[in-house]
C-alpha cells in the first residue's frame, strides 16, 4: 500500500511536530496501565502471584481491601439487595476513586472493551470506512435507565446478563468461553456500523461513571487555546469531540468539564503546538 | 423556518418521547431475556451456603473470589453457553464435587452476601438434595450391594442410609437419602458407577415434592 502508516492519521500532525514517542505518550501511559490492571488479576491464576483476587465486578486487594464495580453494586440495590458492609466499601472506594481521577478515566485508562473498540476505530480508519449509522450520544443513559428498570423488574442485576466489559474482562482471567461472540459484536458494531458506536454511545457502564465524572477533580484543559491553529486534529482524535469545544472554543473555563472526557489525554498527544494538559480542577480553580 | 439552535417545542417532546420509549424498550427487551436465561439448569449447582435463586441474581456480582477460596477448583464461573447464568459461580457434581471444608471459605470469600458468610457450618449448606433418580440402572436396585454412594458420602449414615426393603418381593438393601441432613455436595453423584449416574443432586426445588395443601395423615 503506497505510504501506508500504523499511525492514526489524527495524530499524524502531532508526531511530525513533536516525534513519535511524544506524540503517544498518554496513548502508551493509558495501555500499559489497562495491561497492567488486567495483569495484576491476571498473575494470581496464571502464575500464583495474588496481589489481587476477583475480578473487576469485586475483588480483594492484598488479601485486605475490598473494590467494587459501583453500578453493579447500583443494580444490586435496585434489585432488592440489602447491601452488606464489604460491598458499601468496596463500591464507595471504586466510587471516591473514579471522582478523583475522572469518572470515564475507567473507560480510558482500565476498561479492556476501549483497547477492542480503540482497535476497531483504528482499522475502520485504514480501511476507509465512512459508513455511519448515527445514534445519539445521549441514548447510554437511556440504556442505563432500561438496565436499571430491567433490575427493578425482574429481581436480578440485569445488565451483568448481557455486558460486553464483564465478559471480556472476567472472560481474561476466569475463562472466555463462547464470550467471544459478545466483544466482536462489539468490535463489527464500532468497524461497520456507527464510528465510535460501543463507548461513545450505548455503553450504560461509561454512562454511569460519566455521571461520577462530572464532578471529577482530574481534568484536562485547554490552557493555551490562543495557540490553537485549527488543524481539528484533537477533534479528529477524540473519542467525545464535543467535550472539547466549550473548552477550546469558548470563552469561559479552559477546563474541559463534561462528564462524557475519558481523560484518555488523545488531545495532547495529537496537538501540534501543545494546547492541551492534564491539570485538576482544584489547581485550576485556586488561580 | 425556526432558527436551526433553537428546537422547538414540539422537538423537545418528540424527543424526550423517543428517549423514553429507548428506555422503556431496552428495559423490556433485557428484561424478557433475563427471564429466559436466569434459572440454573439442574445440572448446574450453586456453593455452599447461596441463597435461593432468586435472591442469589440479585446479590452476586460474578466476581468469582468464591471460585479462588475454593482449595478444590470445584467452582467455576458460568461462561457463555454454560448451563448456569453468565457469570454466576456454580459447579457439575459429577465432575467434581464439593468436598464440604468445615470451614467452607468460598462463602467466607463472598463480598456481597449472595453465600451467607456466616454460614454456621458445612452442614447447614443447601446446594441440592440427592435423588435417586436412576431406579432402572441402580445396582442395588438389582440386588447387588455396591452402595458406593452410601460409602463416600461425606456424612454417611446420616445424609445416606442403607435400608432393607422389598421389591419385586426380593429383599435388596436400598441407599435411601435424608433430605434434611444431605447438603448436596455431589460426592455420591461423582462416585456412582454406573455409565450415567443413578444418583443426582438436583436444587431442592426440582429434587424434592411439595408438601401439598391437603396433606394425607395430617393430624386432625
Amino acid at each position: 500500500m503506497k505510504g501506508f502508516s500504523f499511525t492514526a492519521s489524527a495524530r499524524a500532525e502531532g508526531v511530525a511536530a513533536k516525534g513519535w514517542l511524544r506524540g503517544h505518550k498518554w496513548w502508551l501511559l493509558r495501555r500499559a496501565t489497562q495491561i497492567a490492571a488486567l495483569g495484576v488479576f491476571m498473575a494470581g491464576p496464571l502464575a500464583g502471584l495474588w496481589i489481587v483476587r476477583g475480578n473487576f465486578a469485586s475483588s480483594e486487594l492484598l488479601g485486605v481491601v475490598p473494590l467494587a464495580d459501583p453500578f453493579m453494586f447500583a443494580q444490586s440495590v435496585v434489585a432488592g439487595t440489602a447491601p452488606i458492609g464489604v460491598a458499601m466499601l468496596g463500591a464507595g472506594l471504586i466510587a471516591l476513586f473514579y471522582a478523583l481521577v475522572g469518572g470515564r478515566a475507567y473507560c480510558g485508562w482500565i476498561c479492556p472493551v476501549n483497547i477492542v473498540t480503540d482497535a476497531a476505530h483504528w482499522l475502520r480508519e485504514k480501511l476507509g470506512i465512512t459508513r455511519d449509522r448515527k445514534l445519539d450520544r445521549r441514548t447510554r443513559h437511556w440504556v442505563l435507565a432500561g438496565a436499571l428498570l430491567a433490575s427493578l423488574a425482574t429481581g436480578t442485576i440485569a445488565w451483568e446478563f448481557v455486558n460486553p466489559v464483564s465478559v471480556l474482562q472476567r472472560g481474561l482471567i476466569f475463562g472466555l468461553g463462547a464470550g467471544w461472540t459478545i466483544v466482536a459484536a462489539v468490535f463489527l458494531l464500532d468497524l461497520l456500523i456507527t464510528r465510535r458506536g460501543w463507548c461513545g454511545h450505548l455503553c450504560p457502564v461509561g454512562a454511569f461513571y460519566g455521571l461520577i465524572g462530572r464532578a471529577s477533580v482530574t481534568r484536562v484543559a485547554a490552557e493555551r487555546r490562543g495557540d490553537c491553529t485549527n488543524c481539528g486534529a484533537c477533534f479528529n482524535v477524540c473519542t467525545e469531540p464535543h467535550v472539547i469545544t466549550p473548552a477550546l472554543k469558548g470563552k469561559g473555563s479552559t477546563l474541559i468539564l463534561s462528564g462524557d472526557c475519558v481523560n484518555c489525554g488523545s488531545c495532547i498527544d495529537a496537538c501540534p503546538v501543545d494546547v492541551f494538559e492534564m491539570t485538576s480542577r482544584l489547581r485550576r480553580e485556586a488561580r | 423556518m425556526a432558527d436551526s439552535k433553537a428546537p422547538s417545542r414540539r422537538d423537545m417532546l418528540t424527543g424526550a418521547a423517543k428517549a423514553a420509549g429507548v428506555a422503556c424498550l431496552a428495559g423490556l427487551a433485557l428484561t424478557a431475556y433475563v427471564e429466559s436465561a436466569r434459572d440454573a439448569e439442574a445440572k448446574a449447582l450453586r456453593p455452599p451456603g447461596a441463597r435461593p435463586e432468586s435472591e442469589f441474581l440479585a446479590a452476586c456480582v460474578r466476581c468469582g473470589l468464591c471460585v479462588r477460596a475454593c482449595p478444590f477448583d470445584t467452582l467455576r464461573l458460568a461462561e457463555l453457553g454454560d448451563p448456569a447464568a453468565l457469570g454466576t459461580p456454580f459447579f457439575i457434581a459429577r465432575e467434581t464435587p464439593c468436598y464440604m471444608c468445615k470451614d467452607a471459605p468460598c462463602a467466607k470469600a463472598c463480598p456481597t452476601g449472595a453465600l451467607d458468610r456466616d454460614l454456621p457450618s458445612i452442614r447447614k449448606a443447601d446446594m441440592g438434595v440427592a435423588v435417586l433418580v436412576g431406579q432402572e440402572t441402580c445396582l442395588n436396585y438389582k440386588g447387588m450391594t455396591c452402595s458406593i454412594c452410601h460409602r463416600v458420602c461425606p456424612i454417611s449414615d446420616e445424609a445416606i442410609t442403607l435400608e432393607w426393603q422389598t421389591h419385586r418381593g426380593r429383599r435388596m438393601l436400598i441407599p435411601v437419602v435424608h433430605s434434611k441432613t444431605c447438603t448436596g455436595c455431589g460426592t455420591c453423584e461423582k462416585h456412582c458407577v454406573v455409565d450415567r449416574a443413578a444418583i443426582r443432586v438436583l436444587p431442592r426445588e426440582l429434587g424434592l415434592g411439595g408438601r401439598g395443601r391437603n396433606p394425607a395423615g395430617r393430624p386432625a
